[in-house]
């Protein structure tokens, strides 16, 4: 190497021989005992040691209480009786789950909630960030305006849009009576059975679609301009444009959009309980509002734990085929 | 590479149990106990939903092993 005439393989030199003088003297600062037992192991040994306390907190936090509610879904358990003999009652949770009409409502209710914020953050995210995409002037300030309402805590977007909502001095209920001139009194967009569902669809549109928009962006702006210059070359149309190029490059990112926010939805809980609390009746009660009735008002552990795991199993093959799709992206 | 090379690397796994195939089969029942799970038109569809979900899921981490 020292024949090398360039001044970057001298440097280089230096660095590496730096590099061993600080192995060798950590080599010689570690105790004798421990150095040996170290040299014994192979490097195989070593990485399971590396990796051994992320297994051991993995399986502490995650596993552990996942199989431990898997066990307690087939038994009668409630956490407020725990000196109660436990029975096991075998597949008596689940099947009273998925023959139960209350349940069934709740998860047609998170399915209206799922379906409408999912379809409104598509198209609303996306449309923002093909305009974004256009780079005009002052488009890196309306970015960061627009990412606002993601930065907030649903805690307090929830108590916010409550008085938002308010019917005698929310600023929304007076902003749609002067449009339509209903009178805001009239407006009841929490207590109403017909607006309450509308209402949290809302709230979570307004804070989600930044998040759907940063994605397509992202997508937006993968798609390498020569690909435009040639479509122009041949004559192409603003329209055809995106019809041929832009939607089905930005595709695979708009469908992980979609399945992000899906899962999320799907287990909504913190804007459904500040908002209404699953009210008024059950209108808004989504399944985790009531697996969180069953679990800690009814105290019927047991079947809450089955619902919990019928939850886990429908988010699970979600997130499978999420996996599926982010390797097609991936692989592109 | 040669011939030789191409069929030596070919595999006796069948072409139906081949993973492409089987993952999209997976994912489609998945889907379709996804879709029962939320209808609003008839109780036994929401009934078979979770066998439905388990078993397509149960398939995709089998067939996610599978050879290509």
């Amino acid at each position: 190497m020292q024949d090398l005439p360039s001044g970057k393989s001298v440097v280089t030199d230096t660095t590496t021989s730096i590099l061993d003088r600080a192995a060798e003297a950590a080599v010689r600062a570690t105790p004798g005992t421990l150095a040996r037992r170290i040299r014994g192991l192979s490097d195989r040994m070593v990485a399971w040691i590396f990796i051994a306390p992320t297994i051991v907190l993995l399986l502490a936090i995650n596993i552990f209480p996942l199989i431990w509610a898997i066990q307690l879904s087939f038994t009668n358990y409630r956490a407020n009786r725990p000196n109660e003999p436990i029975k096991n009652i075998g597949l008596s949770n689940y099947s009273r789950i998925l023959t139960d009409t209350d349940t069934w409502i709740a998860m047609q209710a998170t399915a209206h909630f799922v379906f409408w914020t999912i379809l409104l953050q598509t198209l609303i995210g996306f449309t923002l960030a093909y305009l974004i995409d256009r780079k005009f002037r002052g488009h890196a300030f309306w970015t960061t305006i627009i990412l606002v309402p993601m930065m907030l805590s649903p805690a307090v977007v929830g108590n916010f849009w409550r008085f938002l909502y308010e019917p005698q001095i929310g600023l929304f209920t007076y902003i749609i009576s002067f449009f339509t001139g209903i009178p805001p009194t009239d407006i009841l967009m929490l207590s109403s059975v017909k607006l309450a569902p509308w209402a949290i669809i809302i709230v979570d549109t307004w804070m989600w679609t930044p998040y759907v928009m940063l994605i397509c962006l992202a997508g937006l702006r993968s798609i390498p301009d020569y690909i435009y210059e040639a479509a122009e070359v041949d004559r192409a149309s603003n329209w055809r444009q995106f019809w041929s190029i832009t939607l089905p490059m930005a595709l695979p990112f708009i469908m992980l959009a979609v399945l992000f926010r899906g899962i999320e939805n799907f287990k909504m809980f913190d804007m459904v309980n500040l908002l209404t609390g699953g009210g008024p009746g059950s209108t808004t009660e989504v399944a985790s509002i009531t697996l969180k009735r069953e679990a800690f008002e009814k105290w019927r552990t047991g079947f809450s734990s089955a619902f919990a795991i019928i939850l886990f199993v429908a988010v699970f093959g979600l997130a499978n085929i999420y996996v599926k799709v982010l390797n097609r992206v991936k692989s592109r | 590479m040669s011939a030789a090379t191409a069929k030596k690397r070919r595999s006796n796994w069948p072409v139906w149990l081949r993973r492409g195939l089987l993952e999209n089969i997976a994912t489609a029942i998945i889907g379709t106990g996804f879709l029962m799970l939320f209808q609003p038109f008839a109780l036994t569809l929401y009934t078979w939903s979770f066998v439905t979900m388990l078993f397509g899921t149960a398939m995709f981490i089998v067939v996610s092993k599978f050879p290509e």
